[in-house]
């Protein structure tokens, strides 16, 4: 069974057809790049599955269970975390807060421990803490030491980005979405993110969808690519298959003299 | 002229001149000057009421900006020349003012305008004497506003010290000619000097020159010694200590000296300073409570005075003997608490999905329905209508019991309600739910996306606050021993609201000043303040002080850390894009460092 199986996935914005029957899975343990040009619904797929849209039509089946209509919370804590393509921090909090917080859906200490400041209570956050620490240490040192008690705002743009990975992560998910999470960084930093997505998975064990513009890091990560024009799934398969793909060509391209639109 | 600029100095003497007449068309002026000095004789709180702006705008007008890379002015004559223009405009505003009232009868109109201000306005004189004087006065406060560009920095900070602690020492005489009595340091001065120390530092109201002269002198002296940080301080010290041990025996100390202080001081006091006190520590404990609604989990709730009035009704109707109940208040204590944290359950599940202005217009219709059902014929049987609940009892202590007409035990209570009140506003904000409240205010789709159940931390924020307001509540009908709807208008609310924004929101410490700046200084929507004779204007200076911290300090007096980053984010962010635009950021030179060691 697959961690993720998605069918006839249709989700509409007025007239847009967002979302026009995908048909989509990924097992456990692989990395799958979701790409397509500007507006083929690649967000709105994510937006869609993390439960911040209901779906208009077909089903999301997460580990066997239809989660289709589900509360955002109420996905993540089932196990999908997701980034966001215009990074959504908590961006007063601190950045080891923001790692805090997004442990909250494993925790459990409620305000009644908390206002005696039970054992249980002072182990859960001294748990919570060290954590958000070691998440955060996968980063190297980019996010540890005095950038713990820095404000998110005040990163540079390359380390919100991984901040907000680094938050996706607190969540304890089995699948992780991530939505073009080297857009903005320079060639540097995008090679380095690039190891880490695979990293994400060799060395933690997620599982990772990934949207992404840039063809190389495609490349370089995934191992099944899915392509999505005008929401439909026009093409699916290895990187080479896929980058040879003449649907796929147009799709980028633009279909010259008798275009469909 | 470096430093003088005619059209500006003009502007902001007109400025001043209007705000003079202003200040007496709403009936300041003359309310002050009846009631009492500030130095007695000749300043009376009223002229500093009408005259206060001029020597603080003829400082204001030739101030300049420091700004990164323009060289700033000397200080010179210009300065004192502006000062001069602007205080010589704002007495020939106040002038031409005072030559229409005294020519026509606009009495009809502006109801304020009596001859007894024009009396104040003319010193007693005639008209053309009197204006006169008025204007050598202005002209003369601001030459000295302009004059203190030349005093140097550390002067000036001295005097302005100086002078406001000669204002606010007059203007609490009540509170320390209390003070004074209790400790019976009067009775001995009378002993020994044949007039009691209260007689020889007040007279009118105000501070006789005497005692001004050595309060000045003391401030002075005072505001040039560094003030003691209590982050320095030994017991500061001993709280952060790394030894566990040293850490309990530190805090155990500290304890004991809050308590202690708590303990002595109503029997200081008085009743009625006691009775102030207890107001404060009333709206203190629901200013906690709408600061965890409203500060930390962002719900504005503009009906918070409902669960305040679920509080006293139930506390009302399980005690009083008017129904056949007639429980003890410590009985009735968790049946209201519960009322009120079920009615926090009940208002907010309807709500809750309404964000930002959509949440406080219906909260607001809440509170109105509460106070209206409580108003309602219907319901009379229940809860009296319009003649309230009365003959609440007393709270049972044993040997004694607490009402109204012991204020000091209410006071006793309410500390007891407020430490509680802290303690769970302390505890909850550094803990799991405390954060997810946070995480809500900065993003609620996100947190949501993040595995928060919203619903659930919103409720939960809505039923924190409902507590400490029934705790309130119950007090509050103990205290009183009667209720009835008038005490829970939406004023009620506002004030609520004023003072967690004016202190800090999100900050305990700042919701602390703000209740005792406001209630206690100012007085509640109906109890009396330290300064009785603002009651009739305390609307009006609450609006100016929520005006004036909008403009100036919209983080509140205490600002929370978080909260003063939200409101200067983007003068913090154009710095990070300064840090930008330089080759290296820190950032990067972080990365290539890492890299270089590889
Ligand atoms: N909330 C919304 N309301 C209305 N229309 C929407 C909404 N979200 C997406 N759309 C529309 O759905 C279509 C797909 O948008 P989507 O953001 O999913 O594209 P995308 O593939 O992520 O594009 P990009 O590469 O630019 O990020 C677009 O036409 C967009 O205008
Ligand atoms: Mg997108």
């Amino acid at each position: 069974m697959p961690l993720l199986q998605i069918n006839g996935l249709r989700k509409t914005f007025g007239g847009i057809k967002a979302l026009d029957g995908v048909e989509f899975h990924i097992d456990e343990g692989e990395i799958v790049s979701v790409i397509g040009p500007n507006g083929a619904g690649k967000t709105s797929f994510f937006n869609v599955i993390s439960g911040m849209f209901p779906p208009d039509g077909g089903e999301i089946l997460f580990e066997g269970r239809d989660i289709g209509g589900w509360e955002p919370n109420q996905i993540t804590t089932a196990g999908i975390a997701r980034t966001f393509q215009n990074v959504r921090l908590f961006p007063n909090m601190s950045v080891l807060e923001n790692i805090m917080v997004a442990q909250h859906c494993r925790t459990s200490q409620g305000m009644i421990p908390a206002i005696f400041r039970t054992k249980a209570f002072r182990q859960e956050e001294a748990e919570i803490e060290e954590r958000a620490k070691e998440i955060l240490g996968f980063f190297g040192t980019r996010l540890v030491g005095y950038r713990f008690d820095q404000p998110a705002f005040v990163l540079s743009y390359a380390n919100r980005r991984r901040l907000e990975i680094a938050r996706a992560m607190a969540t304890q998910p089995r699948l992780l979405l991530l939505d073009e999470p080297v857009a903005g960084m320079n060639p540097r930093e995008t090679v380095e993110l690039t190891g880490l997505i695979s990293r994400l998975r060799d060395e933690l064990g997620f599982t990772v969808v990934v949207i992404e513009h840039d063809m190389k890091v495609v490349r370089d990560v995934s191992d099944r690519v899915v392509v999505l024009d005008h929401g439909v799934k026009i093409a699916e398969g290895a990187y080479e298959d896929v980058s040879q793909n003449e649907d796929v060509i147009e799709a980028y391209l633009g279909r010259p003299a008798e275009g469909k639109s | 002229m470096t430093n003088f600029d005619l059209r500006k100095s003009i502007n902001w003497g007109l400025i001043a001149g209007l705000s003079a007449i202003f200040t007496a068309a709403v009936g300041i002026v003359e309310t002050f000057d009846k009631s009492r000095m500030v130095v007695s004789p000749f300043v009376s709180l009223g002229f500093l009421a009408l005259l206060w702006l001029v020597p603080v705008l003829a400082y204001r007008t030739s101030l300049v900006e420091e700004l990164e890379g323009v060289e700033r002015p000397e200080p010179s004559v210009g300065n004192v020349w502006s000062g001069a223009v602007v205080g010589s405009t704002a007495g020939i505003v106040i002038v031409a003012f005072t030559f229409v009232l005294n020519t026509w009868n606009i009495r009809e109109i502006f109801i304020k305008f009596s001859p007894a201000l024009l009396d104040i306005l003319t010193f007693n004189r005639s008209f053309a004497l009197g204006a006169l004087l008025m204007l050598i006065l202005a002209t003369v406060l601001g030459v000295v506003g302009g004059a203190m560009h030349l005093i140097g920095a550390e002067t000036r900070r001295r005097t302005v010290a100086a002078v406001l602690w000669i204002i606010v020492i007059a203007l609490f005489e009540r509170f320390v000619s209390q003070i004074l009595r209790q400790v019976q340091i009067d009775d001995l001065f009378d002993a020994v000097a044949g007039r009691s120390l209260v007689n020889i530092v007040y007279n009118d109201g105000g501070l006789t020159w005497g005692a001004a002269m050595i309060v000045a002198a003391v401030a002075y002296y005072l505001a040039g010694r560094p003030v003691i940080d209590f982050r320095e301080t030994k017991v500061a010290a001993g709280l952060r200590s790394t030894d566990r041990r040293e850490r309990t025996r530190w805090s155990l100390i500290a304890a004991g000296i809050v308590a202690a202080v708590i303990i002595v001081s109503p029997m200081l006091l008085g009743s009625l300073l006691s009775e102030i006190l207890a107001n404060v520590g009333l709206f203190l404990l629901m200013g906690l409570g709408l600061n965890i609604v409203v500060g930390l989990a962002g719900l504005l709730d503009l009906g918070y005075v409902a669960f305040f009035a679920v509080g006293a009704y139930s506390i009302g109707l399980l005690t009083s003997p008017q129904f056949n109940i007639q429980w003890s208040w410590w009985t009735a204590l968790p049946v209201a608490i519960a009322l009120s944290a079920l009615m926090g359950l009940l208002v907010g599940t309807p709500v809750i999905r309404m964000r930002g202005d959509y949440l406080a217009i219906v909260t607001l219709g809440f509170g109105e329905i509460v106070r209206i059902l409580f108003l309602s014929d219907f319901l009379k049987p229940l809860f009296g209508a319009a003649q309230g609940i009365t003959r609440i009892p007393p709270i049972n202590v044993g040997i004694t019991s607490v009402s109204g007409i012991n204020p000091q035990g209410i006071l006793y209570f309410a500390a007891a309600f407020v430490i509680l009140a802290s303690w769970i506003s302390y505890a909850v904000q550094s803990s799991r739910v405390g954060r997810a409240w946070t995480a809500l205010r900065e993003d609620e789709s996100v947190a949501q996306v993040m595995g928060i159940d919203t619903v659930k931390a919103k409720l939960s924020a809505f039923v924190v606050g409902a507590i400490l307001a029934g705790f309130g509540g119950a007090l509050f009908a103990a205290k009183v021993g009667s209720i009835f709807p008038t005490s829970f208008r939406l004023l009620v609310s506002i004030i609520i609201l004023v003072i967690v924004i004016v202190g800090g929101m999100g900050s305990i410490r700042g919701v602390m000043l703000g209740s005792l700046v406001l209630i206690g200084v100012l007085g509640g929507p109906t109890q009396p303040g330290l300064l009785l004779e603002f009651a009739d204007f305390k609307l009006l200076i609450v609006g100016v002080i929520l005006v004036y911290m909008m403009l100036q300090r919209p983080e509140g007096l205490v600002p929370s850390v978080r909260r003063s980053r939200e409101l200067h984010h983007e003068e913090l962010s154009q710095d990070a894009w300064f840090d930008k635009s330089g080759e290296f950021t820190e950032d990067e030179a972080v990365a290539a460092d890492s890299e270089d060691g590889s």
